[in-house]
Order: C-alpha cells, then structure tokens, then sequence
C-alpha cells in the first residue's frame, strides 16, 4: 500500500487530476451501460408479462444473459453501408446521436456532492446537449439516402423541436422556483420533507416534462419517428450491426437520462421521502434506508423507466398531426399559464415551493 | 471557475473514443460482403425508382422557424428565472409584457393556421 501511494506522488499533478477524472467517468459510464442493457431487457419482460407471455428466457437464469447474447449477435454482424449513402455521414450519425447521451451525464449528481462537473449552469448544458441528439437522427435520415429514413428523420427532428419548447418553458417554471442553475441546488431547494418537492407546485410542468421528455427520446406512444406499420424502422432502417446498436444504445441512454432529470427536479432526486421523520432515519442498522441517499434516486429512475414502458404496452401510436397539436396546442400553453402563476405568486410575495 | 468544466471534456473525449471504438469492433468482427442488393437502399423490395432527398413539405421550415422564435424566448427566460429575487416587481413586469408580446403572437400563428396539420 505504501509503494503504491508513493508510485502515486511520482505522477505528475496534471496526469492525477486526468486518472482521477477518467476513474470517475468509468463510475459512472460502466453502471450507465449496464442499466442500458438491463432496460432491453426489463422492457421485453415488462412488456412480455402485460401481454401474458414470458418474455425472453432461454438465456442463463430467467433469460437474466439476453442483454450479452444481443449484444455479441450486433456485434458479429455486418455494419452495411448502403452504395447511395453519404458513407462518412453515415457513420457519423450514430456517433453524433451516441456522444451527447453519455456526456449529458457528466452533469447529473448522484448524491450531494457526487458530481463528475458540478457547473453553475448545469441546467443550460442539458438543455443544450439534449437537442443536439437531434442531429444524429436527421443526419443518419438524410446520409442514408433512403425514402423511409428521409421521412422518418424529417418527422422525428419537426416533433423533437416542438417539444423542446415544452420542455424548456417547464425548465423555466423549476429554475423560478430553485433560483439556480446547478442540479445539485435545484435538489437542495427542495430539502425539508416529502412535501418541499417540486412536484407539488409545479404539477402541471412535471407531466409536461415528461410527456415532453418522452417524446423528445421518440418513444411509444410518440414513435412516429420509427413506426414500423408506416416507415418501417425509420431513420435507422438502413443501419446494421454496430451501426444500429449505437442508436439503440443512444435512445436508451436518454430514457435513463430523462428518468433522472425528472426524479432530480420534480421528485428531489436523492432526498428520502421520509425526510424529516426523525424516529424512522434514526432507527439503528435500518435507518440509513430512509435517510438520504442515493438509493433513492435509483427507485425513482426505475418508476420513470417503467413508466415509459407501461405507456409502450398500453397506448397505441398517435397520429402524427396529433402529435404536433399536443405539443403545440396543449402543453405549451400549460407550460406558459403556469409560468405566468408562478409570475403572480412571486409578485404577491407569495412562494408556494419554500 | 473554468477548470469544473474539464472533467466535461475528458467525458466528450472518452464518449467519442467509445463510439469510434464500438463501431470499429463492429466493422472489424463483422463480415464484408457487399452485392448490390444489399446496398440499394430498402424500399419494401422495389426498386427505388427516384433520389431519397425530393421536396418536402414546407411545413416542416414553418415549425423550424417557429421553433427558433420561442427557443430564443427561453433563452431569455433562463437568465431571467435565476435572478427573480433580485429584480423586483419592476423584473416581473417587464417580463410579464414580453411574454404578452409572444403570446398575441402565438395567437396570431394559431389563428393563422401554422400549427395545423391535416
């Protein structure tokens, strides 16, 4: 131990600083993947057990190896790049959709204080990096010189920036309330009891935010972008292999993501429901459970994800003139008669979330 | 101030390396055999009979442009929402008749018939 501490101090200051980082980000990619991989599988379940099936189960224990046997199959296959195709585009667009949902996490915290970038403006690099996933989709539409994939991606990049509308104005109504851009003050605002959460006054924008949210990752019943009975698989139909495994990763990176964002600043991301109750967090060996902590977040993003199933069993797909009225016409102006109530709370002197 | 952001890099570094690596693999351990079927692009089985980047509809410009209107609103609203207890009821007005300003706006586009569909 000691020959190792001492190795430690041998490398220079610069080169620390880069090893701690790179550990940090392994911490947090290694567990993201795994989580990704775990929701295919927790969908085909989900989904398998609401249509009274099995769902897969011939892979190891309960079908618990499924996510590595498709992971090796993709990885196995041929990456076919059509001969009309952009071909450096074309392999681009699953990069440009994948980088941003991985990135995005850097800002997310985990716990107080656990935080790869703990940036004052936390909120505005989401924003941003959340759209630019658009430009893998309409660049993987338009590279691969197909009539599917060129519709769907005109489609899917017209209804993710209608609903990046929605989701901004309700990122407006939270900043309002939290008075701060960094994640982890927004989480600390609504220290106190279960009843400090956003959630409350801000009802309206939480269901805006992830109707909004789960349009924006083109998710049923959204999925105009990838309707198979219309445009067969959409913008990735010509991708193969690794090339759609990117994508696919990609989308469920942004779901988790979308999870998080929700618990963090509707639902108090790490903070305990229990918060306040002192003779439950001061209960000895189990009191922990109740506390605080990052166990927490994890339940919370867990009912999200299986929220986002439970819609993909249950909706059919909307149409898409009735996507672009329900972004448009419905919850932008929720968004906005909200904003303009929480304007006159603010001006009465009179603060709801505090 | 600017050094919290560096660990944001090293992440755009490391996502970048990842993907080229995953693509990579797959291009790698993957078999290569092209023909021409295979690579035409896919049309249920036909034939593509025209180039894939035809006209579209102009509506998809008119949700673009709006779109640039009311995300640069946002971008307005952001800096705004985070200083609320500072400015004042003379911060809250002059927002609240901004906002009017874009709604009477957004009434005249839905008026209009930008956001219509059929």
């Amino acid at each position: 131990m000691g020959f190792l501490a001492s190795m430690w101090d041998l490398v220079p200051d610069v080169l620390q600083t880069i090893i701690v980082i790179l550990l940090k980000i392994v911490a947090i990619l290694l567990p993201l993947i795994l989580a990704v991989a775990y929701t295919t599988l927790a969908e085909r379940k989900v989904i398998g057990f609401m249509q009274v099936r099995l769902g897969p189960n011939r892979v190891g224990p309960r079908g618990l190896f499924q996510p590595f046997a498709d992971v090796l199959k993709l990885l196995i296959k041929e990456v076919v790049i059509p001969a009309e195709s952009n071909r450096y585009l074309f392999l681009l667009a699953p990069m440009l959709a994948l980088v941003p949902s991985f990135v995005a996490w850097s800002v997310i915290p985990f716990f107080d204080g656990g935080v790869l970038a703990n940036i004052n403006a936390g909120l505005l690099f989401l924003l941003a990096l959340t759209s630019l996933g658009v430009y893998g989709i309409i660049l993987a539409g338009w590279a691969s010189n197909s009539k599917y994939a060129m519709l769907s991606a005109l489609r899917a990049g017209a209804q993710v920036i209608s609903y990046e509308i929605a989701m901004g104005f309700a990122l407006v109504g939270v900043l309002m309330a939290a008075g701060d851009l960094n994640l982890t003050k927004i989480v600390n605002a609504q220290s106190g009891s279960i009843f400090s959460w956003f959630i409350w006054p801000l009802f309206g924008l939480f269901l805006v935010y992830f109707i909004s949210g789960v349009a924006e990752t083109n998710r049923a019943p959204f999925d105009v972008a990838e309707g198979e009975s219309e445009i067969v698989a959409g913008f990735h139909v010509e991708y193969s292999g690794m090339g759609f495994a990117l994508f696919f990763l990609a989308e469920y990176a942004n779901m988790i993501l979308i999870s998080a964002l929700t618990s963090l600043m509707f639902l108090g991301g790490w903070l305990s429901p229990f918060q306040g109750l002192t003779f439950l967090t001061d209960t000895p060996v189990i009191g922990w459970v109740f506390g605080n902590g990052i166990h927490w977040l994890f339940f919370k993003i867990s009912i999200f994800l299986f929220l986002y199933l439970w819609f993909r069993a249950t909706f059919p797909r909307y149409r898409y003139d009735q996507i672009m009225r329900l972004g448009w016409k419905v919850l932008i102006p929720v968004t906005i008669v909200w904003i303009f109530g929480e304007m006159i709370a603010v001006g009465l002197g009179w603060k709801p979330w505090l | 101030m600017l050094e919290t952001y560096l660990p944001i890099l090293v992440f755009l570094g490391v996502g970048v390396a990842l993907a080229i690596v995953l693509l990579g693999l797959g291009l790698l351990m993957g078999p290569n055999r092209p023909d021409t079927a295979k690579n035409s692009p896919f049309e249920c089985g036909f034939e593509a009979f025209e180039d894939a980047r035809m006209k579209f509809d102009v509506r998809y410009y008119l949700v673009a442009i709006l779109f640039i209107i009311f995300d640069l609103e946002i971008a307005f609203l952001f800096p705004w929402a985070v200083v609320l207890d500072k400015i004042g009821s003379a911060g809250l007005i002059a927002m609240a008749f901004f906002l009017l300003v874009l709604i009477i706006g957004f009434i005249y586009e839905w008026k209009k018939g930008a956001l219509e569909w059929e």
